[in-house]
């Protein structure tokens, strides 16, 4: 199996709306940043693969206009799926894996925006047993949150405490949406106050990936995937234990995440007490930087955060802030499904 | 010209909007197990399933999650039953079962060993806790769906018998399972009141008080659900289509052309798919254009005012190196043909050409139009 890196990282700046653009306008910008940090050029990317959502675009294959932004004439291998970006990122991995592509660009982006995105998230939910309540994404995060309160693994304050420490390390990051400390504010589904939400808002963000010697031409210092894997817990929600994460911890122990010590943590918890079950599931220890971006507890953009979170983990290998990074994503209530990589520098070259 | 924002207007730039609602009622298939679980909802009975290890799973599944096992042993548990998890809700929003503010909770029937997930109609955050007692408030009217069950309310045991949807049988005991006592009380309360046997077998698991078996065999089983839903949008179509629309409003179809290949596409959507990069410079094309394609529509479509057959074709406007769609008319449609040289008919305040009528003009030839199909 030969080796595959993240060569190169870009998103947008974060904003609560982005009405002036279309999505593919949104995305654009963004794809050409990534390729002139690698001096590809759209012709040159062996695999390109996507992750959006139509609910929230509010039309069916909205996917496809944003295919325009990457020059899709002639056609090009691509591939889309309707999930975080990390996911796509999965499936540029395995194909590049493969042999059957030596680069890989991969994008995701979502605008919430033009929708209200705690009604659009209950689409998503079994249409059998859940979706007819519309029990909205900050509802499902509050029954884990009382659920965690309950098993004594946290309360209200050690919660602000993860508000509060996200959102001052995102006043070194340009992008975010929420840059410093702000009041937790009332609750708005009990125990979650506004404090312990993410925000809502637009955004994309890209990432291209090479093969062993291309990446080491295209990238300085390449951050090399020494492992990715994703799990996913049973999907009704009074069978699982709220309070821990088995699918985090498998998909961390099959990508090797318990090997070594990690140095960083790039964790996607949109509510400050998942992040609570996350440092359980993987481990991390007080020496772990976590989300030192800011995480998505300072931006959120649906179905780019998790790429976005193996995006910033690669950076900071990228500029030599890390050596061995964690990056996790996850998709659908409750930390539902859970995708962890193990992105490493080459030390030497620090 | 109407193209242009209203004058005093500040610099940014105008932002188009319009409502976007999506709606759809989804009609789903249920399969044995959601059919029997469904159905009993509309019975005033609760199902779950067994998994081969044992555990009772409500609501059930047709797949254990642990084996992957198909299973579909299904038991009657307790309408009753304690709050494993919550989470007050202030503000319900649209859709959600209470319109008055409630607690999402997480419930363990009576005899379950999972959570259903629903709404917990209590006064206030201060009247709920995990662990306190609950039983169901059914719907007055049912046809089997998960808001048969209008929500739950609480439950001080040793009130059974009470109130509207209360069963005397079921829910005795801060936990059955666990209480022989109360299992054998209610055990016999249940084998009474429905003059039925409760079969050795689930006395012999040593879960009499808790699930019991039953056969999921109702009168007229519900076979699917019908799922609606609604959800809002404000649309809003980014800045190469907002010019693209206000030109149209001034009766002017305006492409862009891309900076580096140099076609120009109408309508605008902002890139160009081949180089991949933005489209700015806006070039006004026809009025006048060439028939590419065409098909015939021979179903009316719901809410169209418009007569069938008619065509639907892509036209090459002048100077465009894209075709866009319209509908053409002025014509028999079985004498439309590709080539034919067409023009836009505007109607009185319509925003968009209504549709496009041959111009008289000799057809297209073939080698002008070729590279655009
Ligand atoms: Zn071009």
């Amino acid at each position: 199996m030969r080796d595959v890196a993240i060569v190169a990282f870009s998103q947008t700046d974060h904003v609560r709306r982005s009405e002036e653009v279309s999505e593919v306008e949104m995305l654009m910008p963004v794809l050409h940043d990534v390729l002139e940090r690698t001096g590809l050029r759209t012709g040159d990317i062996g695999f390109t693969c996507s992750g959006s959502c139509d609910y929230l675009a509010g039309r069916a294959f909205s996917f496809t206009m944003a295919l325009d932004g990457v020059g899709a004439w002639p056609p090009i291998p691509e591939s889309h799926v309707e999930m975080d970006g990390a996911w796509a990122l999965y499936e540029a991995w395995v194909k590049l894996l493969t042999g059957e592509a030596d680069t890989a660009l991969v994008y995701a982006y979502g605008k919430s925006s033009p929708g209200s995105v705690r009604d659009v998230l209950t689409r998503q939910l079994d249409p059998y047993y859940l979706a007819p309540l519309w029990p909205d994404s900050v509802a499902l995060a509050a029954l884990q949150a009382q659920a965690l309160i309950d098993a004594g693994e946290t309360d209200e304050p050690a919660l602000a405490a993860i508000a509060a420490r996200s959102r001052t390390a995102a006043e070194g990051n340009p992008h975010a949406q929420l840059r410093g400390p702000r009041p937790q504010g009332g609750y708005v589904v009990r125990p979650l106050r506004t404090g312990d939400c993410p925000p809502v808002g637009d955004g994309a963000a890209a990432v291209v990936l090479a093969a062993g010697d291309r990446a080491r031409e295209l990238c300085p210092r390449p951050a090399w995937i020494r492992g990715m894997d994703h799990r996913v817990e049973p999907h009704a929600l009074g069978v699982r234990d709220l309070t821990d994460s088995p699918s985090t911890r498998l998909a961390a122990e099959r990508a090797g995440a318990f090997a070594r010590p990690v140095d960083t943590a790039e964790l996607h918890a949109p509510f400050t007490s998942q992040e609570v079950v996350l440092r359980k599931a993987l481990r991390l220890g007080g020496s772990v930087t976590v989300n030192p971006s800011g995480g998505p507890l300072a931006a959120n953009p649906v179905m780019a955060a998790g790429l976005i979170r193996v995006g910033e983990a690669a950076a900071a290998v990228h500029r030599g802030a890390s050596d061995r990074a964690l990056a996790h994503a996850t998709s659908g209530p409750c930390l539902q499904q859970n995708l962890v990589a193990v992105l490493e520098g080459e030390p030497h070259v620090r | 010209m109407s193209a242009t924002p209203a004058s005093g207007a500040p610099s940014a730039p105008e932002v188009l909007r319009a409502p976007l609602v999506v709606e759809f009622p989804f009609t789903r298939s249920v399969g044995p197990v959601q059919s029997a679980f469904l159905t009993g909802l509309r019975e005033r009975t609760v199902l779950g399933v067994r998994t081969t290890g044992g555990r009772v799973l409500v609501p059930p599944v047709e797949y254990d999650p642990d084996t992957s096992e198909e299973i579909g042993e299904l038991v009657e548990v307790g309408t009753a039953g304690t709050v494993t998890t919550w989470a007050w809700n202030p503000e319900p929003r649209r859709g959600q079962p209470l319109e008055t503010p409630f607690a999402w909770v997480l419930v363990r029937l009576d005899g379950a060993d999972t959570g259903l997930l629903h709404a917990l109609d209590a006064p206030g955050p201060e009247a709920v806790r995990t662990g306190m007692r609950v039983r169901v408030r059914w719907a007055a009217e049912r046809g089997g769906s998960i808001t048969d069950i209008a929500c739950f309310e609480p439950y001080a045991d040793g009130d059974a018998g009470r109130g509207e949807g209360a069963d005397p049988c079921r829910g005795e005991g801060a936990d059955p399972c666990r209480d022989e006592v109360a299992d054998a009380r209610s055990d016999a309360g249940r084998a009474e009141r429905r003059a039925e046997p409760v079969t050795p077998g689930a006395a012999e698991r040593g879960t009499a008080a808790g699930p019991r078996p039953h056969s999921g065999a109702f009168d007229d089983p519900v076979t699917g659900v019908v799922a609606p839903a609604r959800l809002d949008y404000t649309y809003t179509p980014g800045r190469a289509q907002t010019r693209f629309i206000n030109a149209l409003a001034g009766r002017r179809t305006t492409g862009e052309r891309c900076p580096s290949c140099r076609k120009v596409y109408v309508p605008p959507r902002g890139a160009c798919p081949t180089c991949g990069i933005a489209t700015s410079e806006q070039v006004e094309v026809g009025p006048r254009g060439t028939v590419t394609t065409f098909c015939i529509v021979n179903i009316k479509a719901k809410n169209l005012d418009i007569d069938v057959p008619y065509v639907y074709a892509h036209i090459a406007l002048d100077g465009a190196d894209l075709p866009l769609h319209g509908r053409i008319a002025g014509i028999p449609y079985d004498r439309v043909r590709m080539g034919l040289r067409v023009e836009p008919v505007w109607t009185q305040g319509g925003r968009h050409p209504d549709h496009y009528r041959p111009t008289g003009e000799p057809d297209a030839d073939y080698d002008t139009y070729r590279e655009l199909l």
